[in-house]
């Protein structure tokens, strides 16, 4: 319970201190933040007004209290392209980039799973060799290039799936795929490692003793230890998937924070890049604080300590 | 051995992207930036005497991308430069010194990994001046925890060494052991996150420039290409195929060199 506690504190802490840098980034820049938050086409009235809003000829401790006070209030300023609240754009666009980002993280772990039992079980032959230069090419591509070929081949040379968008569940499937893959074959790595590890492990071989399948002895005995450290990097892989996200749902038009965050740069719109940026570093705290606990909840040996 | 394969493989493919680099305004055929083909707003397929084809401005694919080759490996050192600067002062200080100096330098390195590097490079971007020195500096500033984590931790467990203890005993400065003592420890380790934040820059680098905030015009960059490829991509698949292959072949020769470098590092002769 005391465990907990300090880690809801701790990612509390973390939270604060993204707030900061974000704080930072918008207000201490060289120039005139007025300008900057304003807008480049802003006349000279909104611009008097923007100072006096965000008080910004009070010291910096002052203006920096009253951006936390905006902050727990959920107030993050206003698009200066739209004049919409950027929380409530945010919150519009978050249940696509949700949905892709849970999709594209079962493919990564169904990936994972499916690469690592099958370079575990070849390990040292020229399967495993083989998957080791795939995986690192795969690594090395850029994720909008893949986009965009998946786009080309799939979508308007084989007219297999559609093209951008996401009008229907199908559309779902070549950027969940797109942005799934890479951290896929990263995961298989992974688990690849643990796995031949455990499988050296003198249970694996009793359990073989025992007469235990093949099959079983994978899936029951080796894999679930294997893959108990993957759980740990999952929480704050999600920052790499959420740079990932923003190119994947710039190259489909998926209506999600990533696409918004795209328009929001054709605009240069300080307040919405500033929110995106926020909303994501929030996201990957709370991911990793629930990944951590439910870590302790399925690892005994952490309960224990 | 194998191991040994792909560092070489590694090195050959580095050797000609350097060379692209440096001698690519030799090799390229006609001027970036001029337009060369015969007619506008048609994309000319690869062929004779444009050997990748021309974009949608009648200019030469080949010659940009060559081009392009000198801004990708330039914006790759440089900012890896950066990125290992910071990172290797930050974790060098937080291990060597450890108690508070460690606490807070690695809360501060907790805070930034909570950020999407990219999304946190666009904002960066976004309120500074864009030119090059901006997506150096700006790289450098959101990548650099990965290397302090692992530099910390390669100096926590040198700190106690017995040779360190030694030297520290007759009387070495701190400045005097790190020097010395650690840092030459540390360079194979560090050699191996040089290669690999170098194909991490050249990643970056490239999804800026495809966000329309990398290196601005007129210098051709590979990220731009492709993006100015959306439009076009499906009657002229090219004009994006080309520049994405030349990140994956670059960003590939330093992951290539990681991995040989690690492996070479592990095998038992080493």
């Amino acid at each position: 319970m005391r465990y907990i506690v300090a880690r809801i504190v701790w990612a509390l802490v973390i939270l604060l201190g993204t707030s900061t840098i974000t704080f930072g980034v918008a207000f201490l820049v060289p120039g005139d933040p007025a300008r900057v938050i304003a807008g480049p086409r802003a006349d000279a009235e909104t611009l008097a007004r923007v100072r006096s809003d965000l008080a910004l000829d009070a010291p910096v401790a002052t203006q920096y209290a009253r951006y936390l006070g905006r902050l727990v209030r959920g107030d993050l300023g206003r698009s200066y392209a739209t004049r919409e609240p950027v929380g409530t754009l945010l919150l519009r666009r978050l249940p696509a980039t949700a949905t892709l980002a849970l999709a594209a993280l079962g493919v990564a772990i169904a990936i994972g799973l499916l690469g690592a039992t099958v370079t575990a079980r070849f390990a040292g032959t020229w399967i495993d060799r083989t998957a080791l230069v795939a995986s690192l090419t795969l690594l090395s591509a850029p994720v909008f290039w893949l986009g965009m070929l998946a786009l080309y081949y799939v979508g308007y040379r084989w007219r297999l799936l559609p093209l951008g968008g996401a009008s229907s569940p199908r559309h779902l499937i070549l950027p969940a795929l797109v942005l799934g893959s890479g951290t896929g074959v990263y995961y298989a790595r992974l688990l690849h490692t643990n796995l031949v590890e455990v499988l050296g492990q003198e249970y694996i071989r009793a359990a073989r003793g025992r007469g235990v399948g093949p099959v079983r002895l994978l899936f029951r005995h080796a894999l679930r230890n294997a893959c108990l450290p993957l759980v740990t990097v999952i929480g704050l892989d999600l920052a790499a998937l959420m740079n990932g996200v923003v190119l994947t749902e710039t190259v489909f038009h998926w209506p999600g924070i990533g696409r918004l965050a795209f328009e929001a740069v054709l605009n240069l719109d300080v307040p919405v890049i500033m929110g995106a940026v926020l909303l994501s570093a929030s996201l990957v705290v709370t991911a990793s604080l629930m990944v951590d606990l439910v870590y302790r909840a399925i690892d005994p040996r952490i309960r224990l300590e | 051995m194998k191991s040994d394969g792909l560092f070489r493989i590694g090195c050959v493919m580095g050797t000609a992207l350097v060379g692209a680099a440096v001698f690519g305004p030799i090799l390229a055929p006609y001027d970036p930036t001029a337009v060369v083909a015969a007619r506008l707003a048609e994309p000319m397929p690869p062929g004779a005497p444009f050997y990748l084809g021309t974009d949608d401005l009648g200019r030469d694919v080949l010659s940009r991308l060559l081009y392009g080759a000198r801004i990708s490996v330039l914006v790759g050192l440089v900012a890896m430069s950066v990125t290992m600067t910071i990172g290797t002062a930050v974790g060098l200080t937080a291990g060597y010194f450890g108690r508070l100096v460690d606490i807070v330098l690695m809360r501060i390195t907790d805070v930034m990994l909570a950020f999407p590097g990219l999304l946190l490079a666009v904002a960066l971007v976004a309120v500074l001046e864009p030119s090059v020195w901006t997506i150096f500096v700006v790289i450098g500033l959101v990548s650099w925890t990965g290397v302090a984590r692992v530099i910390r931790s390669e100096v926590l467990s040198l700190r106690e060494r017995e040779y360190v203890v030694a030297a520290r005993a007759m009387g070495a400065g701190s400045a005097r052991i790190l020097w010395r003592h650690i840092l030459p420890n540390i360079l194979p380790t560090m050699l191996v996150i040089a290669a690999l934040s170098t194909s991490g820059t050249i990643l970056l680098d490239a999804g800026l420039s495809f966000l329309g905030i990398g290196v601005p015009p007129p210098t051709p960059t590979w990220g731009r290409m492709i993006q100015e490829a959306t439009s076009y991509y499906r009657v002229a698949p090219w004009l994006m195929l080309f520049p994405g292959a030349a990140v994956l072949y670059a960003v590939l020769t330093f992951n290539f060199i990681a991995y040989g470098l690690a492996r070479q590092g592990r095998a038992p002769s080493a």
